[in-house]
């Protein structure tokens, strides 16, 4: 078990990037950078291991109780 | 006689060593192991405060953390602490105390006053007077209610005390040491799991010490001692005593504070004074115990009157006997013990029970003492001001709403017991939704969220027997949990009092023709009819009950008084308790010293600090240093008795002029390598990076996906595929996240790695016209001509055997290069550097002169790349291909980024050529306009142009391309100045960039 100070938290995990050089609509740019659910309950979040291994990570975490189900690696589904 | 109140031989004190103490002002004695309370009730001290808001006299209401009164502010080793409860702290040597929120004194106060004028403060009274007129916040009344409502003063000094942190893992925390806490603890590490068992006070036992019962044929108190030193002896259990835990967090992980050092008194160096335990458990036991309530009636506060529990263990652990005519007002058979105790040691006590007749063991054995007892009997009304003289009592009407005779019964103090509420706040903060038990009239532990299990008095057992029994049942099932192991123990044998049931009677009625005060929240000063008030004008949920009256909102957080207040409101509304509902626990459970939660973090331990390896020579030649982020950078290299200005100016003025060196090895460099290192770049930054040719720099933007400017920096390409990057020192960290979230996850199809290498690589810039000069002389076997390597160029040389790199970028606007050597030989690279340079006239230059020649020049830092410009702001443009796609491109084709009146980078210089433009000022049209006066931009940097001798400024100014020319006013209202200032081009100096190419 690490400590949590040594992650940051990275936002929604379930967001995608517009793929590079394509034509994307201002209400789907807006959904990428602005636009997020602020759920309650089960989120898929990005962590940052920042005072460690620097690894990108998924984290399935319960937005009111802060219990953590799962964590995978950035190509493993959850 | 001094401690003329002590009983001869009771109580758990050692008599052999007497104890000098101080109260305000006066010298008293105490015992070795007394607390500040017992040994001044010992000498007959009951008035030790005023109360908050109407500063009535206040007395010792307690023996425990559930003291709502004695608040001191008390002087130890040197140091002044407002708010220590009385009954927490240990008796020692030297100690100082005096009472708090009174003035002149504790015993004639004129706060007091606002007591007979208390129609004025009812409840929300703050809120409905000092609301107006507004003006008259800030300096009348905010400083007046601070006055008066003061409690302790904080002390101003530094603290010289040592504050310690420690982590620590176990299998099983167990909070409480009373029977609940000894057998679970005890069975759990029998097993052999790792036990941390704290208690707060620094005897063990809990109950034990003070309840009539046995265990096995021993004492309580001999049974808790047997098992603790049974634990003390196994290597897996930790026992903590003067530690209490006061929060509890997710995925179990508690918090605790021991108090190491202040009862000592001959205490070690380093010895900290306390100490804060941060500690992860796989399980926890909670036996946190349970907390007498009062019942509420008349004066309730008057000195003299305390819970029925304090007094009980004010005799029976120090030997105090509180009063000598006492009168146990209970609606319960606990109480009778205290009486019984009374009785015992010579008092002549009077019981009023508000049961009808009624009959138990405890009942029984005080008819056969002898004590008078009065069933169907309350305390109306206690008399006296700063001592209780006598008590007005009456016999209950059948629905105990009204009296049948009121009579007078002369009393020295008067002992409540409205039954026992678990303590139920550190279940509470792990996730426990409470549930209200009607049994007990208290709310209990329900469903777990964590690995927690509540035991004994805590969860509303109120009997030894069941305690024990659960207490080692919890603590076997554990060690099962934990090491798979069965162990068989005897689970030993208790003999105890049977009590009976309690009466619901939790507050005495007042006849109309007694007037007095009923206290619910005896710290915050909220009576029965401040909340009566808070109801009628409105206020239903318990949350709002509780901040418009203060209710439960002091540093006690309400132990005596939540659940009155609680059964007040539901009286009121006709509810039920569990449908008014409880306030929500939060940790600390008791006050904490911000010492303990700031541990050794403090001064230049706050955050590590960061040096460069040339640190040394800044110091030795009068660097005046500045913090950027970790950071230790010189500021100016101060000659003589110079202002900063004038030093600044001199080292710009020699890099404008001559040549200037200047430590820039904490900007953040990065190495970026792979065969996809170009694309990678191509996407990152805002302009083309597909044809950098090998060693060549290239200056590059990069955005974050919202458009704004994240960082600037150069990046040169070393070798195929090998760029080396450089960042703002301010944004190194963030950059490199950025760069690593990109490669792993948004597109981890391109081959490429990335590692900080700030540290690795020392680096000076070389910066003036004579640069080039020195630099010949540095590298005497490399060829450094213009044509050899030119603007923008890189070349690896050789330092007099030390491999460099030479890179030419500019940050000055002067021909300038910067040098890299292994950070190892930083040093060996400067002082070659300043050696050689000598003979051309280089001088040091710190940030000021940095920033002073990167303003000249127009070239945008931090202070404009603030996270809300996009490249067209800061003159960035150029900056932006319109071929490619990139971070945050996307972004810059939206509607508000492309309006024609966005803010946009300026300089600005003050028409009288004079007056420096303080950075942060507002820029308006007319300086007397009415408010709210419209800003059309501000100030971003600041400095005096060597170049011109005149303040420059750059400022971020809306439409600011076609304002060129105009004048403008800045004022800052922090400085209370306004400038006028002219509108110019952001480049003052060397428009057309001629002299980096030169």
């Amino acid at each position: 078990m690490r400590s949590q100070n040594e992650f940051s938290y990275g936002g929604d995990a379930s967001v995608k990037r517009p793929e590079l050089n394509q034509e994307v609509s201002d209400k789907e740019w807006d959904n990428f950078v602005y636009n997020r659910k602020s759920l309650r309950g089960k989120h898929l979040e990005l962590w940052h291991h920042v005072s460690g291994c620097r690894q990108w990570f998924k984290v399935q975490r319960d937005t009111t109780t802060h219990e953590i189900f799962k964590t995978a690696k950035m190509n493993e589904e959850i | 006689m001094s401690q003329k109140h002590r009983l001869k031989d009771k109580g758990y004190i050692n008599r052999n060593k007497i104890i000098n103490f101080k109260f305000n002002g006066k010298s008293y004695t105490g015992y070795e192991g007394d607390t500040l309370a017992s040994a001044l009730l010992s000498n007959g001290i009951h008035l030790v405060g005023r109360s908050f808001k109407y500063h009535r006299p206040r007395g010792f209401f307690a023996a425990g953390v559930d003291e709502p009164n004695a608040k001191l502010q008390v002087q130890l080793n040197g140091h002044s602490e407002p708010n220590v409860n009385a009954t927490e702290i240990e008796l020692v040597e030297g100690i100082s105390a005096t009472s708090q929120n009174c003035w002149p004194s504790v015993n004639f106060d004129i706060g007091a006053i606002n007591n007979f004028l208390h129609k004025f403060f009812p409840a929300g009274f703050y809120y409905k007077t000092f609301m107006w007129p507004k003006s008259f916040w800030y300096k009348i009344y905010e400083p007046f209610i601070r006055k008066a409502a003061g409690l302790g003063v904080a002390s101003v000094e530094k603290d010289k005390e040592r504050y310690d942190h420690k982590f620590e893992y176990c299998d099983l925390l167990v909070t409480g040491s009373g029977p609940a806490g000894l057998a679970s603890a005890y069975a759990a590490a029998k097993s052999g799991a790792k036990v941390i068992l704290a208690e707060d006070k620094h005897r063990f036992g809990g109950s034990l010490l003070m309840d009539d019962v046995s265990i096995d044929n021993l004492s309580g108190k001999d049974w808790a001692d047997k098992i603790i030193s049974e634990l003390k002896e196994m290597p897996n259990v930790t026992v903590k005593n003067r530690s209490q835990v006061f929060g509890y967090y997710d995925h179990n992980m508690l918090v605790m504070f021991e108090r190491v050092g202040d009862h000592l008194e001959k205490k070690s160096e380093f010895t900290p004074r306390q100490r804060l335990w941060y500690i992860r458990c796989k399980e926890v036991i909670l036996s946190t115990g349970s907390i007498e309530r009062p019942i509420v009636f008349g004066n309730n506060d008057t000195p003299g009157v305390m819970l029925a529990s304090g007094a009980k263990e004010y005799m029976k652990v120090y030997g105090v006997l509180v009063g000598k005519k006492p009168i146990i007002f209970t609606n319960n058979d606990s109480a009778y013990e205290t009486a019984i105790e009374f009785k015992n040691n010579g008092a002549d006590p009077l019981i009023l029970d508000t049961r009808k007749e009624h009959m138990s063991e405890l009942v029984n054995e005080a008819k056969n003492k002898g004590i008078e007892i009065k069933f169907n009997h309350a305390v109306i009304r206690a008399n006296g001001y700063k001592k209780v003289k006598s008590a007005d009592i009456g016999e209950l009407s059948e629905d105990k709403t009204e009296y049948k005779n009121i009579k007078k019964a002369e009393c020295d103090c008067i002992c409540v017991s409205g039954f026992w509420t678990p303590s139920v706040h550190l279940a509470s903060q792990s996730g426990n939704k409470l549930k209200f038990d009607n049994q007990i009239d208290a709310f209990v532990p329900d469903k777990s969220k964590q690995n927690e299990f509540t035991v004994g008095s805590a969860n509303g057992d109120f009997t030894l027997q069941n305690t024990l029994n659960k207490g080692f049942k919890a603590g076997k099932d554990i060690s099962k949990k934990i090491n798979n192991k069965e162990i068989d123990i005897q689970i030993p044998n208790a003999t105890e009092k049977k009590h009976n049931i309690h009466d619901k009677f939790w507050c005495a009625p007042l006849p109309k023709k007694i007037q007095a005060k009923r206290f619910v929240d005896f710290q915050n000063d909220v009576s029965v009819t401040d909340i009566e008030i808070a109801l009628r004008e409105g206020y239903r949920s318990i949350e709002h009950v509780k901040r418009y009256t203060t209710l439960g909102m002091a540093t006690d957080q309400g132990r005596t008084s939540n659940l009155n207040g609680l059964q007040l409101v539901s009286n009121i509304e006709n509810k039920i308790v569990p449908e008014v509902g409880h306030t929500t626990f939060r940790p600390p459970f008791t006050p904490v010293t911000i010492g303990t939660i700031v541990g050794r973090e403090i001064g230049k331990h706050f955050m590590p600090t960061r040096l460069t390896p040339m640190h040394e020579w800044h110091v030795k030649n009068n660097a005046v240093f500045v913090d950027a982020g970790a950071w230790k950078r010189p500021r100016y290299y101060k000659i003589g008795n110079e202002t900063m200005l004038q030093a600044a100016n001199r080292e710009a003025k020699n890099v404008r002029e001559k040549v200037g060196i200047c430590d820039v090895t904490t900007l953040g460099k990065i190495d970026v390598k792979g065969p996809d290192a170009a694309e990678f770049l191509n996407r990152v930054y805002t302009n083309a990076w597909m044809k950098l040719p090998i060693g060549k720099a290239r200056y590059g933007v990069m955005l974050r996906e919202d458009g704004m400017v994240m960082d600037d920096g150069t990046t040169t390409r070393i070798s195929e595929n090998h760029y080396h990057m450089t960042t703002t020192t301010a944004q190194a960290a963030n950059v490199l996240s950025h760069l690593e979230y990109y490669l792993q996850i948004i597109w981890p199809d391109l081959n490429v790695n990335v590692v900080s290498t700030t540290e690795q690589w020392a680096g000076a810039a070389l910066a003036g016209p004579k640069s080039r000069d020195v630099l010949e002389k540095l590298f005497p076997k490399s060829n450094v001509s213009n044509e050899a390597l030119p603007f923008m160029g890189y070349q690896e040389a050789d330092l007099f055997g030390v491999p460099a790199r030479i890179f030419r970028i500019s940050f000055s606007g002067e021909l300038a290069y910067e040098i890299n050597v292994q950070s190892d030989y930083g040093m060996f690279m400067w002082e070659k550097m300043i050696e050689i340079g000598s003979e051309f006239g280089i001088q040091p230059y710190g940030t000021e002169a940095l920033s002073t020649l990167r303003i000249e020049m127009g070239h945008v830092a931090g202070p404009e790349l603030d996270g809300r410009t996009i490249p067209q702001d800061v003159s960035l443009d150029g900056m932006v291909s319109k071929k490619k796609d990139f971070i945050g491109k996307r972004s810059l084709s939206k509607l508000a980024f492309n309006q024609s009146d966005r803010q946009k980078i300026v300089g600005l210089i003050p028409t009288d050529r004079k007056t420096s433009i303080p950075e942060g000022s507002h820029l308006v049209i007319d300086k007397n306009a009415k408010l709210p006066n419209p800003k059309l931009g501000h100030v971003s940097s600041s400095c005096w142009s060597v170049e011109n001798n005149n303040p420059f400024s750059l400022a971020i100014l809306k439409d600011g391309k076609n304002m060129i020319g105009k004048k403008l006013f800045a004022v800052s209202p922090l400085k209370n100045i306004s400038i006028e200032v002219e509108v110019i081009s952001s480049h003052y100096v060397d428009h057309e960039g001629k002299r980096v190419r030169s």
